[in-house]
């Protein structure tokens, strides 16, 4: 049950996707502009991963070496279309929001990277398991960077403004995701190394 | 015998220090913060004030508290990259954006790069596009001067923001001038709205000057960068004279002479071989004159020192200075 259990934790902070394996960085710097959006592309891609790492595991052992490949990201890509449809239906103004980076969710690498690495040769529980820590794992980093940028650079929390007009606009935009990602990734490493 | 020290040649002893050099820099300086404090009263005394402590503050708390090494606020560099941020600040600029300029600068440009020789971005630049793209709201808030002692400011634009938003409107280039009235006298002695250093161009010549006397910059950087100007804007002005400004309006509009004579120049941050840095000033020459021609800002003189300094590593690995003693 210790095994199951850091499994299911590693993807917090030994193996955190975003601060220590880099992983998926193109969704982290674009779509963290508030904590919402970037809770929202976490929770989206934690639900794909999760997914295609049961499904993978289950057929991982009748899938040819040749083409297992294809074959992951066919898996990857249904359930990024399901999860395409489902926002479209039931949150059309986040799905506006995130836009491209849904489908994009296919070659984010953490998915694939956790198809390959892990779910293709680990039993269907424990590949649930890991996905939902590493999923959870790159939800809480997103949503944080998104709270940083979000507070520097509208002055708000959530969507809760505590100062009138604007804040530091640079961090809405493409430098500040690089500046926030950057510092955030220093101050993790200082407290993950305390440990 | 432990205490001889056994060194390659040559073995050259010079009076100079980072020390010295910086201190070279701030006398440079005065001529232009005198007349900035003079044209535009007490409130950029307190711009510059900000700026130059709140630098100095930032650098002596981060080597204290997280690199816990000596304090290098006494080389004198902080206060350098602090009174250049301020005079790239319009005078009328809150103190507490002051404050979060001088964080950027010192804390983010440098200090994150391992400090004094390891940034590679000109801090004070990299603090002034971080407040521009911040705040365009107070960092494009002009008012033209009207000296120490006077009481109405009237706030008015760049000679280079009006031009473009003229152009914008669909009007010509020579008629914008026109209307606007800028006499070359006014723009060589400070009569028109802009950041404090941009003022007056002789108080940054006479700085420049001074440099160059003491040996501390590298006068063909500078030089490049104006005769780039100079020969690009000569040439589209020629072609269109309705669409495309003069190259002396070029040359003494916006921060092109301070960016020329005192950011591009600095020692960290510009190649080492004259012949990079003759190619380090053509690149920042040409970046400027095409935003300014072609770009929605209207000034590009910041964007186009901090893209050149980007280049550096490959133009110093490019252009090796020779050395002595070798065939």
């Amino acid at each position: 049950m210790g095994n199951r259990m850091t499994l299911f934790t590693k993807g917090f902070l030994k193996e955190n996707p975003t601060f220590v394996l880099l992983l998926g960085m193109c969704p982290t710097l674009a779509t963290t502009t508030s904590a919402v959006n970037g809770m929202s592309m976490g929770l989206a891609t934690l639900f794909v991963l999760v997914m295609s790492n049961m499904v993978i595991s289950a057929i991982a052992p009748v899938v040819p070496d040749k083409v297992h490949i294809p074959v992951y990201i066919v898996v990857i890509a249904t359930f990024v279309t399901i999860l395409q449809f489902v926002m479209q239906a039931f949150t059309p103004e986040m799905y506006k929001t995130l836009g491209l980076f849904i489908p994009l969710i296919v070659v984010n690498c953490i998915v694939l990277g956790r198809a390959e690495a892990f779910a293709s040769r680990s039993g269907i529980l424990d590949s649930a398991l890991d996905g939902l820590g590493i999923g959870l794992g790159f939800t809480l980093s997103l949503t944080v960077i998104g709270m940083v940028r979000e507070i520097l650079g509208s002055g708000s929390v959530f969507g809760w403004k505590f100062i009138s007009g604007d804040g530091m606009l640079v961090f809405v935009m493409a430098p500040g995701a690089f500046l926030a990602l950057g510092y955030l990734m220093v101050l993790f490493n200082k407290i993950s190394k305390k440990q | 015998m432990d205490r001889l020290l056994v060194s390659p040649s040559p073995h050259l002893h010079s009076r100079t220090s980072t020390k010295v050099l910086m201190r070279d820099v701030v006398i440079a300086l005065m001529p232009a913060v005198i007349v900035s404090v003079v044209f535009y009263g007490w409130k950029e005394l307190l711009v510059l004030l900000t700026s130059v402590v709140s630098c100095m503050a930032v650098e002596h708390l981060v080597c204290k508290y997280l690199m816990h090494t000596r304090s290098t606020v006494g080389d004198w560099s902080a206060a350098v990259t602090g009174l250049l941020l301020a005079l790239n600040l319009p005078y009328s600029t809150p103190w507490w954006i002051v404050l979060i300029g001088a964080v950027v600068s010192i804390g983010v440009a440098k200090m994150t790069f391992g400090g004094l020789g390891q940034n590679v971005f000109n801090p004070a630049l990299v603090g002034r596009v971080f407040l521009l793209i911040s705040f365009p709201t107070y960092m494009t808030h002009w008012e033209i001067p009207h000296g120490l002692f006077g009481i109405d400011a009237v706030t008015g634009s760049t000679p280079l923001g009006i031009i473009k938003e003229g152009l914008l409107q669909g009007g010509s280039t020579s008629e914008i001038m026109a209307n606007n009235d800028y006499s070359w006298f006014d723009m060589t002695f400070a009569n028109i709205g802009g950041t404090s250093g941009e003022v007056c161009a002789v108080a940054i010549l006479v700085g420049f000057i001074y440099l160059c006397v003491r040996k501390v910059i590298k006068p063909w950087i500078t030089i490049s960068i104006l005769a780039t100007v100079a020969a690009v804007s000569a040439v589209f002005w020629a072609v269109d004279p309705a669409q495309f400004t003069p190259p002396l309006f070029n040359i003494l509009s916006g921060g092109l002479l301070l960016g020329a004579c005192f950011m591009a120049t600095d020692y960290v941050t510009s190649p080492m071989s004259v012949k990079g840095g003759v190619i380090f000033g053509v690149g920042i020459g040409f970046i400027t004159m095409m935003i300014r021609y072609f770009g929605s800002y209207p000034e590009g003189v910041s964007f186009a020192i901090l893209i050149m300094n980007s280049t550096v590593p490959l133009l110093d690995r490019a252009f090796h200075q020779k050395k002595f003693g070798r065939a």
